[in-house]
């Protein structure tokens, strides 16, 4: 009897490898991915970065402290917040950051501590003040500008076509004519 | 005029590329970043020093302008500095003290044995609190602070014998005839 070529080639590879007790582990094998991969799916979205001894014990807490920190960059890392940086200068801030909240700071208060050192630019979400008005209203004003551009133009080509005057009859009966020539 | 809505592309094209040479040029890094401290007063700092005995704290350095200068053992561009901050020390009797950020005091000792002191006094900011205050990040980083504890300028990386020459020893002039 022929073995399906698959088959054959997964019994040569398991001699190969030498494993007598193959099925077996490899049934480990499989089963400790799936869980690995499940765990990983399911977990909510958490920032490995963040270590545990790093971890507020009050819950509450520590949830501002990550809300806070996602919104901080870090500045060794330029892209990253501080929350996903591994960076030792992220885990230094979160620490601040977790310290002023213990301290009794409000979410600004220790958001503020950290701007006071670094500047306005780790905050990913840049205040909106005279300097960066360009930033947040360039968008919406070129959208506008585009926008506006967009209407004139459509108005404008609206108003040159003219609409097609009706056929007369002289039209019409040499449009059938044609009509009818193209049938035959 | 309606020729002229041509030449709109052309235009536009200017004006970025013009932006573009703008943020490209020569000697600017964009991710330098200049201090939130400038010409705020100096965060407050009282360190353990190296050679043992006192302490290195902003207060004690008020009353004249000093160059501090965060620099660690394990920091390779700090070792490009050094030759630098060594002439520096000799030759223009500049006030250089240290900050060694992160860094054990046997290890930053073991650096200064081998490549010279140029400092004179060394505080150990070991678990990096001061730098954070000083919003430092990443070392080496140069600060020049006034004689009443104001931070006038941040170097961020290697000092470069241009920004000593232009733009350190200078402002250290200026700040001492002040």
């Amino acid at each position: 009897m022929r073995m399906p070529r698959l088959l054959t080639r997964a019994v040569g590879v398991r001699r190969l490898v030498g494993l007598a007790a193959a099925p077996a582990v490899v049934t480990l094998a499989a089963v400790t991915l799936a869980v690995v991969t499940l765990a990983w799916a399911t977990l909510p979205n958490t920032a490995w970065a963040v270590q545990p001894w790093e971890r507020l014990a009050d819950p509450a807490l520590e949830a501002r402290a990550r809300t806070i920190t996602a919104e901080l960059r870090c500045v060794v890392c330029q892209n990253e917040s501080v929350d996903e940086s591994n960076a030792d200068l992220a885990h230094d801030i979160r620490l601040l950051v977790r310290e002023r909240l213990k301290a009794g700071d409000t979410d600004s208060q220790a958001r503020q501590a950290v701007v006071d050192r670094y500047g306005d630019f780790v905050l990913l979400r840049p205040p909106v003040e005279p300097a960066t008005y360009v930033l947040w209203f360039a968008p919406v004003a070129l959208l506008l500008m585009g926008g506006a551009g967009s209407a004139l133009y459509l108005r404008r080509r609206a108003a040159v076509v003219p609409a097609a005057a009706p056929l007369d009859a002289a039209e019409r009966a040499r449009l059938d004519a044609l009509l009818r020539d193209g049938d035959a | 005029m309606r020729r002229l809505i041509y030449l709109l592309p052309a235009l536009l094209f200017l004006v970025l590329a013009g932006y573009f040479a703008w943020a490209l040029r020569p000697g600017y890094d964009p991710q330098a970043l200049p201090s939130a401290l400038l010409d705020k007063e100096a965060p407050a700092f009282d360190l353990a020093t190296l050679q043992g005995g006192g302490t290195l704290s902003r207060d004690g350095l008020k009353g004249k302008p000093v160059v501090v200068n965060f620099f660690a053992s394990w920091c390779v561009p700090c070792r490009i500095e050094h030759p630098l901050l060594m002439r520096l020390s000799q030759q223009d009797h500049v006030p250089i003290y240290g900050i060694a950020y992160k860094d054990k005091p046997e290890d930053a000792a073991k650096l200064l044995a081998q490549m010279g002191d140029p400092y004179r006094r060394i505080g150990l900011d070991q678990n990096g609190r001061t730098g954070l205050d000083f919003g430092v990040y990443g070392v080496p980083e140069t600060y020049v602070i006034d004689r009443d504890g104001h931070i006038r300028k941040r170097f961020v990386g290697p000092l470069t014998p241009e920004q000593v020459r232009d733009e350190l020893l200078p402002l250290l002039q200026k700040l001492a005839a002040s």
